[in-house]
C-alpha cells in the first residue's frame, strides 16, 4: 500500500468516526419518534400538546402536556430571572475586575458547581429548602415554583457565567485601552465598550443556561411538586416535562399508551433544546467576535 | 467626577456581590453536606451492601455500579471523541460539512439528559434487547459525555503550536505520523484533563441511568455487564424519595450524598488541578 | 518645580519603573517641550513603549507595575497618590500602534469620550466631530458616512479616526505609540503631515522605530537603550553629531 493510499484512508476514517455525534443526534429523534409515534393514534398532536388534562392511568385516559410544558417554562423563566444576573455580572467580576489571586480560586469554584450532580441539588432543595420555604411563607408544601426555580438557576449559573466569561475575557485588549485613554473609567469601558463587544458570546451563555434549565431533570423531578395543572402563583407545585417523564417511566407498562405519550413528551422537549441551541449556535457565528469586528 | 466614580463603585460592589453569592453558597453547600453525611461514613457503610430493606448497612454496590458505568462511558466516549476531535482540528478544511458536525455536536450536548435515558431505553434496552444493564446506560453515558470530550480534545489539539507540526512535516514525515508522534504526544495530558471531567459528568447523572441500567436494589454484584447495577446518584434519589422510611434513612441519605460529591468533584478538581498544572509547565 | 519661564510641558524626573521583579526603565530623567515634536527611538524593548505608556498612567492596567520618581505635569506629579488617572487620560491623549477605533459609527467613536466627559447637546457634540475630524484631515472623506462603522475603513483612516477621536477631548498632549507602523507608505505620509500640522496646538511626543520618521517630523529626540535613556537632544544634532557612541552605532544601522 503506498504511502499516500494510507493516508487517504485514515483520514476517510477519521471523517466517518467524527460523523459519530450527528449519527448519534439522528439515532435520538429516530428512537423518540419510533417510541412515541403511536401515541398521536390516540390523540392528536394538538390534543396533546395544548390538551389541559394529563391524566395517563385514568380510564379513559386524558394526555394534554400543556400544563407540563407550562410547567417547564415557567421555572425556566423564574431560574433565568436570578441565574442571569448572577451569571453575567460574576462573568464581569472575574474577567475584568477581579484580582489574579481571586480569578484563579473562582474559576474552579464555577467549574466545581457545574459538576455537582443535579440529584444532590434536587436533595438538597427538598431536605432543606424545601421545609424552610414551607415554615417561612406558611405553605401547604415547600415543593413548588419558587423553590424549583432557585434550585436551577444554581444549575443554570455555571454554563452562563463561564461563556460569558469567555466572551468577555476574548474583548480585544485594545478596545479597552481605546477606551482608558479617551478618560473613561472603568466601569464606563465595561458598560460602553466591553459588554457591547461580547454581547454575542453573553446572549449565547444566557440561551445556553436557559437551555439546561428547561433540560434538567432531577432537580424539578424532587422539588417542582409535581401537579399537573397550570400555575396561578409561584408557590404553586408544576410538573415539568422532564419530572414528568422520569416519575412515570418506571411506572408506564411497555408500550402502552402511556409509555408512548412519554416518549412523545420527550419529542417535545427534544426539540425545545434543540431549537434553543440553534439559536445560540446561530448566534454565536453570525456574530462572531472576529478580531474587532463586532456590533 | 464623583458622580462618576460613584456609579462605578456601585457597580463594582454588585459584582464582588454576586460573585460572592455564588462562592458562598457552593462553599456551603459542601460544608453542609460533610457535616451532614460523615457521621454516616465509615469503613462498613463504604463495603458492606445495604440490609432491612435499605434502612441500615452500606452502598458498596452502589459505588462499584457506579464505578462499572463511569468506566464504561469513558471506554466508548474516549476513542471516539478523540478521533472526532482529530479529523476536526487536523483534517477538516472550513466548509457545510463540518459546519454541520459542529453543530450536530452542539446539539447533542444540548439534548437534556432524560431525553438521553429515553433514547437508551429506546435503542439499547429495546431494540437492541440488552435489557436494562451495565452495557446499555454505559453506552448512553458514553454518548452523553462525546461532546465533553471532544471539546477538551479539540481545544488541547488546538494548543499544539503550528510550528510543531511544520516542523515535523517540513522533514518529509507524513501528515499521519506527525499527528500520531507529535501532536497527540503534546496534546495528551490537555485531553486526558478533559476526559477526567467528562467522567465526573457521567458519574454524578440519574436521569440516564434510571431506564437503562440502575436497580432500585440488588443484593447480588454484577458478573456481566448484561447485569443491573446499583448507582450512587439513583440510590441518593431512591432513598429520598421512594420509600416508607425517608426520615429514618436521612444520615444515609446524607452519607451517600456525601461519598457521590466526594467522588465527583474530587475527580473534577484532580482535572483542575492538573489543568493548572500543565499550563504552568508549559514549554512553548 | 516647573518656572514660569519654562516651556517644558512634561517634566521626568528620576524614573524608575518595574514589570514585577524585572526592570524596565532606569533613572530616566527628561523634559518634554511644549508644541513640540519629540520623539522616542531604541531597538525593540528598549523601554521607550514604557515610558509613552507612564506618561498617562496607561501601565496603571498593567497588573504588577511599579513606578519610582516624579512626573510632572501642571506643576503636580502624576504619581501622587491623589490624582485621579481618568483626570490625567483626558488632558494626555494616546494614539496606539494599531488603529484601534470601537466597533461603532464614525460619529460614536469621535463623540465616546466627550460624552462621557458630560457633553450632552447634540449640536455641540456635531460641531465637535466637525472640527477634530477636519483636524485630522478626514472630515472631506467620512462627512457623508458619520453613521457608519468605523471599522469599514481603510487602516490609514482608522487610524485618523483614532486621531481624531484623541483630539476630540481638546488635550494638551498627544501620545503616539509607533502609529504608523501598521500602515502602507501614503497612509503614513498623510498622518505624518497631520502631525506637522498638528504640532501648532499640541505637544506631540511619538515612539518610532523608523529613524526616517523621527528624523523627518521631530524637533527632539531620545534614544533609549536598555531601559536608559542614553542621549536626548535636538532632532538635527543627534542625527548629525551625536554626542554618544552608542547612538551613532544605533543610527548608521550599526546595531538595533
Amino acid at each position: 500500500m503506498t504511502r499516500k493510499l494510507k493516508e487517504k484512508i485514515i483520514k476517510n476514517i477519521f471523517f466517518l468516526l467524527s460523523l459519530v455525534s450527528i449519527f448519534v443526534l439522528g439515532l435520538i429523534v429516530v428512537f423518540l419518534f419510533k417510541e412515541g409515534f403511536p401515541i398521536f393514534k390516540v390523540v392528536s398532536v394538538r390534543e396533546f400538546i395544548f390538551g389541559l388534562e394529563w391524566y395517563p392511568t385514568y380510564d379513559p385516559p386524558s394526555f394534554g402536556i400543556w400544563s407540563l410544558i407550562v410547567g417547564s417554562l415557567v421555572v425556566t423563566f423564574f431560574a433565568s430571572l436570578i441565574a442571569v444576573p448572577l451569571g453575567v455580572l460574576s462573568a464581569i467580576y472575574v474577567a475584568e475586575i477581579a484580582p489574579p489571586l481571586v480569578k484563579e480560586i473562582f474559576k474552579p469554584v464555577i467549574e466545581l458547581l457545574a459538576g455537582l450532580p443535579s440529584v444532590v441539588l434536587g436533595f438538597f432543595g427538598m431536605a432543606v429548602l424545601a421545609p424552610w420555604l414551607q415554615n417561612t411563607f406558611g405553605l401547604p408544601t415547600g415543593l413548588n415554583i419558587l423553590n424549583a426555580s432557585i434550585m436551577l438557576s444554581i444549575m443554570a449559573v455555571p454554563t452562563i457565567s463561564s461563556i460569558s466569561e469567555d466572551a468577555i475575557y476574548s474583548v480585544s485588549q485594545e478596545f479597552k485601552e481605546a477606551s482608558y485613554a479617551l478618560g473613561a473609567t472603568k466601569f464606563e469601558t465595561i458598560a460602553r465598550v466591553v459588554v457591547p463587544a461580547a454581547l454575542s458570546g453573553i446572549s449565547t451563555a444566557v440561551i445556553l443556561g436557559m437551555a439546561r434549565a428547561i433540560g434538567e431533570t432531577m432537580v424539578v423531578l424532587m422539588v417542582a411538586g409535581g401537579a399537573a395543572a397550570i400555575p396561578e402563583s409561584i408557590f404553586d407545585s408544576v410538573r415539568p416535562m422532564p419530572a414528568s417523564i422520569a416519575a412515570e417511566m418506571g411506572e408506564a407498562p411497555f408500550r402502552s399508551n402511556h409509555y408512548y405519550a412519554l416518549f412523545a413528551t420527550g419529542i417535545v422537549l427534544f426539540f425545545m433544546t434543540l431549537f434553543f441551541n440553534l439559536i445560540a449556535d446561530y448566534i454565536s457565528n453570525k456574530f462572531k467576535q472576529v478580531g474587532s469586528a463586532t456590533l | 467626577m464623583k458622580w462618576r466614580y460613584f456609579k462605578q463603585n456601585l457597580f463594582f460592589v454588585t459584582v464582588r456581590l454576586s460573585a460572592f453569592i455564588i462562592a458562598l453558597s457552593i462553599g456551603a453547600f459542601l460544608v453542609y453536606i460533610f457535616m451532614n453525611g460523615i457521621g454516616a461514613v465509615n469503613w462498613d457503610f463504604l463495603t458492606l451492601p445495604p440490609r432491612d430493606s435499605m434502612t441500615k448497612g452500606g452502598i458498596m454496590p452502589a459505588i462499584l455500579g457506579t464505578f462499572y458505568l463511569t468506566a464504561g462511558a469513558i471506554i466508548i466516549a474516549l476513542p471516539l471523541g478523540v478521533v472526532s476531535a482529530i479529523y476536526l482540528s487536523e483534517y477538516a478544511k472550513q466548509g457545510p460539512v463540518i459546519r454541520l458536525i459542529r453543530i450536530g455536536i452542539n446539539c447533542l450536548a444540548g439534548v437534556p439528559s432524560v431525553v438521553f435515558g429515553l433514547f437508551g431505553l429506546g435503542l439499547f434496552v429495546v431494540f437492541l434487547q440488552f435489557g436494562s444493564c451495565i452495557l446499555s446506560g454505559a453506552l448512553t453515558l458514553g454518548f452523553l459525555i462525546l461532546p465533553t470530550i471532544i471539546g477538551a480534545s479539540e481545544e488541547a489539539l488546538k494548543g499544539v503550536p503550528q510550528t510543531f507540526r511544520e516542523a515535523s512535516l517540513g522533514l518529509g514525515v507524513s501528515k499521519w505520523q506527525t499527528i500520531l508522534r507529535i501532536v497527540l504526544p503534546n496534546a495528551l495530558p490537555g485531553i486526558l484533563t478533559g476526559s477526567i471531567l467528562g467522567i465526573g459528568r457521567a458519574a454524578g447523572e440519574t436521569a440516564p441511568i434510571m431506564f437503562t441500567a440502575a436497580a432500585f436494589f440488588t443484593a447480588k454484584l454484577p458478573t456481566s455487564i448484561f447485569d443491573e447495577v446499583m448507582a450512587l446518584p439513583y440510590h441518593v434519589y431512591v432513598l429520598a424519595t421512594a420509600g416508607t422510611h425517608i426520615e429514618e434513612t436521612r444520615p444515609i441519605q446524607y452519607g451517600t450524598i456525601l461519598v457521590l460529591v466526594a467522588l465527583v468533584s474530587g475527580i473534577d478538581l484532580i482535572a483542575i488541578i492538573m489543568r493548572s498544572y500543565i499550563r504552568k509547565k508549559k514549554r512553548w | 518645580m516647573v518656572t514660569l519661564l519654562s516651556d517644558n510641558i512634561i517634566e521626568i524626573k528620576k524614573v524608575n519603573f518595574y514589570y514585577g521583579a524585572s526592570k524596565a526603565l532606569t533613572d530616566v530623567t527628561m523634559d518634554f517641550k511644549k508644541n513640540k515634536v519629540t520623539a522616542l527611538i531604541g531597538p525593540s524593548g528598549c523601554g521607550k513603549s514604557t515610558l509613552l505608556r507612564l506618561l498617562n498612567r496607561m501601565n496603571d492596567l498593567i497588573d504588577g507595575t511599579r513606578v519610582e520618581g516624579e512626573v510632572v505635569f501642571e506643576d503636580r506629579n502624576i504619581y501622587d497618590p491623589d490624582v485621579d488617572p481618568v483626570e490625567i487620560r483626558r488632558r494626555i491623549g494616546m494614539v496606539f500602534q494599531k488603529p484601534n477605533p470601537f466597533p461603532k459609527s464614525i460619529f460614536n467613536n469621535i463623540t465616546y469620550g466627550p460624552k462621557l466627559g458630560g457633553v450632552k447637546n447634540r449640536s455641540e457634540l456635531e460641531a465637535l466631530v466637525e472640527q477634530s475630524l477636519k483636524q485630522a484631515s478626514l472630515w472631506n472623506e467620512v462627512k457623508d458616512i458619520l453613521n457608519q462603522s468605523a471599522m469599514m475603513l481603510s487602516g490609514g483612516q482608522q487610524q485618523r479616526i483614532c486621531i481624531a477621536r484623541a483630539l476630540a477631548m481638546k488635550p494638551d498632549v498627544l501620545l503616539m505609540d509607533e502609529p504608523t507602523s501598521a500602515l502602507d507608505p501614503v497612509s503614513t505620509a498623510k498622518i505624518e503631515e497631520l502631525i506637522e500640522e498638528l504640532k501648532k496646538k499640541y505637544t506631540i511626543i511619538i515612539v518610532t522605530h523608523n529613524m526616517q520618521q523621527a528624523a523627518r517630523i521631530s524637533d527632539y529626540t531620545g534614544f533609549f537603550y536598555l531601559g536608559k535613556l542614553i542621549e536626548y537632544n535636538p532632532t538635527e544634532k543627534l542625527f548629525t553629531t551625536p554626542d554618544v557612541k552608542q547612538t551613532e552605532e544605533y543610527i548608521t544601522g550599526r546595531f538595533g
